[in-house]
């Protein structure tokens, strides 16, 4: 849903700043006055501005409430704890069958080098994700919504065989 | 208005500026065609194995950074030089360095095999898993060192002379202009912009030498090992600041010569001044949104890495894309290749930075970091803002200096760069939008489709490229030539 949006806002707000161009590009060869444009042009850039400060502000206060690093915070009601290592080029995990409906905990890390553990669904859209570093261990926190075969993909290019580290990860339908 | 002029320039000034842009049009151009090599064997219609993608990816990253900071370079010091005074034999030390450094860095990816992205992110060049040897990784190293090296002399000698000039960094910036009453002598756009890189990239590049040198000897000495997140922090800062800065270089060429065709000036008003002040502060902290999905660094962090990269669009979007916009309207300006990839240019940085700054949304990066969508918001930016700008310059130079004429082929290439720019970019974004993964040698067949049309645009980008190379090196000769 989150990709879908994106995709949506970047194509309607670059056709916007596209049909500014084309309009002015097409008057470019005639000519008026400079100071009434400026003038214009002013009062312009300040709408702009803090039309922008305000999309900004609302966009950032609604976005940061759902932060994934909520399970630093300690408190887990996770369920379930999968260890999670990227090693050149595979992951180790500690279990590979999870059930929906019911929140994970995924404590990842790097063996060797850096790897980014991403979680893929069965239409192999990217679900969650964090880096897997060599000296930490983050947690990512996910409730799958579905039942069916995930795929664990690596996300940070780790060398030759970066494209073939995948890994699979079974999810349950809850009882 | 600029009196800009390369009549100005000594006749050694002049061929060290148009041998940086013959050598930044060159190598962008063979840069393009190993992107297009990179697509066309991700489409499965020229498949390279694994190694040598690899190897050619890492080419392509350096490469291109590399020369968009050399292209900056030639028009900062192009226009720079009209208002203080700077060394040129430091502007040709700086090229042969760069040139010795891509000697190093092509020996070691092509000989040595080295294959660790153009980030080196530690500890991966000293594992490669036989990948490559120590010998290989420290070439590299030592390569993009020697490009630091020569970049920092450069910057070093711009700042000294604006110092010399204005007195002070805060003078060359207006601030006295921008705090106090504006007298209306506020030092030119270029001087403003030049001081903001010049402090910007210092800073920058003596960070990249820092983590250069530690991964250097750690190649050779493996317990004197950094950090795996310091590291991280300190790649990324260096690396977004410089490409930055060369956005921030080329983009003079906007300030310098579309203010000439519109008969329009640009002048530095306060809120000019304002907004490369700001820009100059947030582009050294807004790194962290590069970092989104490691974990372990502090939230506080991360929210300013998001909360600064909404900030930061604002510079360029109600300053420098509504500044254009109200300089070309009903100006009466003749559109040409010099005037119509200034203003494409503009609009490609506008329009790239917005998917950029949703990038760096966490919630949205939780779902689109490391995807194609990363290449997407870069590529729209660089090609379409960056490339144009240094098109336009060389273009600039070879009209004006070269006798270039009006050609059959302008207005095919220019759209069709236009065009297939546009289609490059939001092949990326939309490959993104459906999680394809960056960097990935080997797609999934679910991925191909998106391959191949993104493999036509690029390879419709890269001809375009070609025109405007070979019209520009045919002009060489008679640019050099002394007036």
């Amino acid at each position: 849903m989150v990709q879908g949006i994106a995709w949506q806002v970047t194509v309607v707000l670059v056709v916007l700043v596209a049909l500014a161009f084309l309009f002015v590009a097409r008057r470019a060869s005639e000519r008026s006055d400079y100071e009434p444009i400026k003038s214009k042009a002013s009062r312009t850039r300040g709408i702009v501005f803090w039309a922008l400060v305000l999309v900004s502000a609302a966009v950032i206060a609604v976005s940061l409430a759902h932060l994934p690093y909520a399970a630093r915070a300690g408190g887990s009601d996770a369920v379930e704890v999968i260890r999670a290592a990227g090693h050149q080029w595979r992951w180790e995990l500690s279990k590979t069958e999870v059930v929906a409906g019911k929140p994970v905990e995924f404590h990842v890390t790097g063996a060797d080098v850096n790897h980014g553990f991403g979680i893929y669904d069965p239409q192999l859209r990217l679900v969650a994700q964090t880096q897997a570093m060599p000296g930490y261990t983050n947690v990512l926190r996910h409730t799958f919504a579905q039942p069916g075969t995930y795929r664990i993909l690596c996300l940070e290019y780790c060398g030759l065989a970066h494209h073939a580290m995948m890994s699979e990860l079974t999810v349950l339908a809850s009882e | 208005m600029s009196s800009a002029s390369p009549d100005t320039l000594t006749l050694n000034a002049r061929r060290a500026v148009l041998a940086y842009v013959g050598v930044t049009i060159v190598v962008v151009a063979l840069m393009m065609l190993l992107g297009l090599l990179l697509r066309l064997s991700q489409a499965q219609i020229l498949v390279l194995p694994p190694d040598l993608f690899y190897q050619i990816m890492t080419a392509h990253g350096i490469g291109m950074v590399g020369i968009a900071g050399l292209g900056g370079a030639a028009i900062m010091w192009y226009f720079l030089s009209q208002y203080v005074k700077l060394n040129t034999s430091i502007l040709a030390a700086n090229l042969v360095l760069f040139l010795v450094g891509v000697v190093f860095i092509l020996g070691a990816i092509f000989l040595g095999g080295f294959a660790g992205a153009w980030t080196f992110l530690f500890p991966l060049p000293a594992r490669p898993l036989g990948a490559w040897s120590t010998g290989a990784a420290a070439a590299y190293l030592i390569g993009v060192l020697l490009v630091g090296v020569g970049f920092l002399l450069f910057y070093l000698d711009t700042a000294w002379a604006i110092l010399v000039k204005y007195g002070s960094l805060g003078r060359a910036l207006g601030w006295p202009q921008l705090i106090g009453r504006d007298d209306g002598a506020a030092p030119p756009p270029t001087v403003v912009a030049s001081t903001v890189v010049s402090v910007i990239n210092i800073l920058s590049i003596v960070v990249g030498a820092v983590i250069l040198t530690v991964c250097l000897v750690n190649l050779y000495v493996p317990e004197f090992a950094v950090d795996a997140l310091l590291a991280k922090n300190l790649i990324f800062f260096f690396g977004h600041v410089f490409i930055n800065a060369a956005i921030y270089m080329t983009v003079i060429a906007v300030f310098e010569i579309l203010p000439r065709y519109a008969g329009r000036p640009w002048p530095s008003t306060r809120v000019f001044l304002a907004a490369w002040t700001a820009t100059m502060i947030m582009v050294l902290i807004v790194y962290p949104h590069h970092l989104l999905m490691d974990f372990a660094m502090p939230v506080w962090a991360l929210v300013l890495g998001q909360v600064i990269s909404y900030a930061s669009g604002l510079p360029v979007l109600a300053v420098t894309m509504i500044g254009t916009l109200a300089i070309v309207y009903r100006s009466g300006l003749r559109w040409d290749m010099v005037s119509g990839l200034l203003f494409l240019s503009v609009f490609g940085w506008a329009a790239g930075v917005l998917p950029a700054i949703i990038d760096a949304t966490i919630v949205a990066n939780s779902v689109m970091h490391n995807t194609l969508w990363v290449p997407g918001h870069f590529h729209f930016y660089l090609v379409l803002g960056l490339v144009a700008m240094l098109l336009a310059f060389a273009y600039h130079l070879a009209k004006s200096r070269g006798g270039l004429q009006r050609h059959g082929l302008d207005a095919l290439s220019f759209w069709t760069f236009a065009v297939a720019g546009l289609g490059l970019a939001g092949t990326f974004l939309l490959s993104g939008r459906h999680s394809i993964p960056r960097r990935w040698a080997v797609h999934l067949p679910e991925w191909v489709p998106y391959d191949r049309i993104g493999s036509l645009f690029a390879a419709l980008v890269v001809a375009a490229v070609l025109v405007f190379t070979v019209r520009f090196l045919t002009r060489l000769g008679a640019m050099a030539r002394p007036a």
